[in-house]
């Protein structure tokens, strides 16, 4: 009942605001290609027009910062509770999750395909020393990926020549795993989408700490009065409703799926 | 319009270029009618002079001064250069400008420019670009651009120091026509024999200062100087 | 090799079949790197005509700032118009972030002293070739510039043509003030960075030729138009 009633007033609310919003959202989230499934849906549902910026995690952050865009989707939980802390956004709402894998070539000189953890892993890799690229950019794959390092207890920054950090997004920095054969953390969706494989494969993935959160924080409009907040609200409901989930859940690359739904229902 | 002679007088001139004087002192009154030739050897101030008088070269000293005020007596006057300048367009359109500055109303500007082209034999050559032309057309047309606009004075720097006999004896008769109908000319130049089939009075200058001046029968019959009868002869004068 | 076999085919394949989201592109790349090209020429063809025969004090200080211009990273002119239109920013109210109109600003800024300076050089020379006739004619100062504009016009038509180059190329700073948001300021050079950073190489070789050939169609139109071969050597 109060699902029916929740879809009624969305659609009411969306009939008040046949509108676009801004939303920016990390290069991984785009990567996967979801989007391209959502936005029409978004659309059909809402008659919203979400623009979408595809930036890394640090500048989604910015953006919202500064009240340039009306809410983000990103997937860092301690830079996210920061942000909602210093009253940049109004909450948290947890929306989906994919994994990050270990991507590496294919005859894996590291041995990492049969490790115990994800941490287990990333040693294994610094003991062998074979090429690795990292994010570099501050984003929420590249803070996923120091996390790991620290629980392994290692140090990125006393690293040699074999670690190399490229400063760029999802795709880019698979290119660049691509090309020097190297060793790379990567999110599920980006790299099954990814065109330029070359001799790389897929070699460890499962562990839990591997989980990756997304998260949608509409941007605060206390802070900015001009934010879109009631675009940004449909929005929300729209992400955590069934529709989004049957959408999200079904989403495929290759026969696989991606994410996993697990928006919880508004208090 | 006409407002009597146009007379130029240069008090105490003095041109210094990097601390040397190169023109100067000069005390100079020049009679509004005539065709004057200015002689002398190479680094006399023969140019510097005439850009003086035109008011293009700024003096270090002294003052130059004409008998109309400045912007009447700029108007009034028409320099043409020793390589002359062709503005990158057709031969028409650079008859046309000068008249084009000053308003002139359309069709009048046609009908001078083709008149003036036909004086210079350009007249099938009127939509020629300019700087393709030869060095005694490029002459010519600078020289009807100069006199297109019926000047009361004309300039010129050794107009055919570059040209060949055809084309110097074409200038010369186009100045002797721009004479005979009421155009005050100043001239410089090298050649002796042009001077003589061209002055009525002449001016020397050695080392940038007047050595001697007079109407050219006086000049020529009896000069006063030694080295001005040097100079006419062809030496070498110092 | 393989790729850019793959690239081409990938662009003869877009443009014959006229893909909708190729044109839409292609027409928003035009609209802002032309737009932005008629802004700069209106400043810079004036400035650097007018830098070449005023004399003042600050004349060399001035011209070697212009140089310098020249080399500004686009990325770098990005970020500060950004942070100039950011809502945080003091033309936020205007709300001109991630729209066309904001990537044609950081396109002029870019592309301004470029042509500026060449228009410059040329004008100096020219300046130089017409001084003493323009002077004696007793041109006044208006005039002289607008003489020099019209003999000069081929001359300024390269200084246009190399900024309309630099930024039909550009795609670092609109990429910071427009954001590549698909269907509203996507353009062909943002467009091949999205495909390149997605691995999908033929796709985004496809486009750049794509973009290599309109600006050769451009330069070629322009060229006919201005009938620079046929008359002459000016």
């Amino acid at each position: 009942m109060t699902r029916m009633f929740a879809l009624i007033a969305l659609l009411w609310g969306a009939a008040a605001q046949a509108d676009e919003m801004k939303l920016a959202v990390t290069t991984s989230f785009h990567n996967s290609g979801l989007s391209e499934v959502l936005l029409p849906a978004i659309k059909a549902d809402t008659g919203l027009d979400v623009q979408l910026l595809v930036v890394g995690t640090g500048q989604a952050l910015r953006l919202g910062e500064a009240g340039d865009v009306d809410a983000i989707l990103v997937h860092s939980r301690a830079a996210e509770e920061a942000f909602v802390e210093a009253g940049f956004g109004t909450h948290r709402r947890e929306i989906m999750y994919n994994d990050f894998v270990l991507i590496g070539p294919a005859a894996d000189p590291a041995g990492i395909a049969n490790a115990e953890t994800a941490a287990a892993a990333l040693a294994l890799i610094a003991e062998a020393k074979p090429a690795f690229v990292s994010r570099g950019d501050d984003s929420g794959t590249h803070k996923m990926e120091l996390s790991l390092w620290s629980t392994a207890g290692l140090e990125p920054a006393g690293f040699d020549g074999w670690y190399s950090e490229v400063g760029a997004g999802m795709g880019a920095a698979l290119n660049t795993a691509a090309g020097l054969n190297a060793y790379i953390m990567s999110d599920r969706a980006s790299w099954l989408n990814f065109g330029n494989k070359a001799d790389l494969a897929l070699l460890f993935s499962g562990d839990p700490a591997l989980f990756n959160q997304y998260a949608y924080l509409p941007v605060n409009p206390e802070r900015h009065a001009h934010v879109k907040a009631g675009a940004a609200a449909t929005l929300e409901g729209w992400l955590t409703s069934g529709r989004a989930a049957e959408l999200i859940t079904t989403y495929k690359i290759a026969g696989e799926p991606l994410f996993t739904f697990n928006a919880k229902p508004a208090e | 319009m006409v407002s009597g002679p146009m007379i130029a007088t240069l008090k105490e001139a003095v041109v210094r270029r990097r601390g040397r004087i190169i023109l100067g002192p000069v005390d100079l009154t020049l009679p509004g009618e005539g065709f004057t030739l200015v002689l002398g050897p190479n680094g006399a101030g023969k140019t510097t002079l005439l850009k003086v008088l035109h008011g293009v070269e700024r003096l270090s000293e002294g003052s130059a001064t004409w008998s109309l005020p400045g912007p009447e007596a700029q108007a009034a006057q028409a320099y043409v250069f020793q390589t002359p300048i062709m503005l990158r367009r057709s031969v028409a359109q650079n008859l046309a400008y000068p008249l084009e500055l000053v308003r002139t109303p359309r069709a009048e500007i046609e009908t001078r420019v083709v008149e003036w082209a036909a004086r210079i034999g350009l007249s099938d050559a009127l939509d020629r670009p300019a700087p393709r032309l030869s060095g005694g057309e490029k002459q010519k047309l600078a020289l009807a651009r100069a006199l297109i606009r019926r000047p009361r004075v004309l300039f010129l720097d050794e107009p055919c120091a570059n040209l060949d006999g055809r084309s110097t004896r074409e200038i010369e008769a186009l100045l002797h026509a721009a004479h005979t109908s009421g155009t005050r000319i100043i001239m410089t130049t090298h050649n002796l024999g042009q001077a003589r089939r061209l002055a009525t009075d002449l001016i020397l200058l050695l080392n940038g200062k007047v050595h001697d001046q007079g109407p050219a029968p006086v000049f020529y019959a009896q000069p006063n100087t030694p080295e001005t009868k040097a100079f006419l002869q062809g030496d070498i004068v110092e | 090799m393989t790729d850019i076999w793959a690239g081409l085919t990938s662009a003869f394949w877009l443009i014959v079949t006229l893909d909708p989201d190729l044109v839409e592109i292609t027409l928003r790349s035009l609209q802002v790197s032309l737009t932005a090209l008629i802004i700069a020429c209106c400043i810079a063809l004036p400035f650097g005509t007018w830098l070449a025969v005023r004399r003042f004090r600050y004349r060399r200080a001035t011209i070697a700032v212009l140089n310098a211009l020249m080399g500004l990273p686009p990325v770098v002119v990005g970020l500060i118009v950004y942070l100039m239109l950011s809502r945080s920013g003091p033309f936020g109210v205007l709300g001109l972030l991630f729209t066309p109109t904001a990537m044609i600003i950081a396109q002029v800024i870019i592309i301004t002293p470029l042509i500026a300076s060449i228009t410059h050089q040329a004008m100096r020379e020219l300046w130089a070739e017409y001084h003493d006739l323009l002077i004696s004619l007793n041109t006044p100062k208006h005039q002289r510039i607008k003489t020099l504009l019209w003999d000069g016009r081929r001359t300024l038509l390269t200084a246009a043509l190399a900024g309309f180059g630099r930024a039909i190329g550009e795609v670092g700073a609109i990429m910071v003030v427009g954001g590549n948001i698909d269907h509203a300021t996507r353009v062909l050079t943002t467009a091949i960075a999205l495909e390149t950073g997605k691995g999908d190489f033929a796709l985004a070789l496809g486009l750049g030729f794509v973009l290599i050939a309109l600006a050769l169609v451009v330069n070629f139109a322009i060229h006919a138009l201005s009938r620079t071969e046929r008359e002459g050597t000016w």
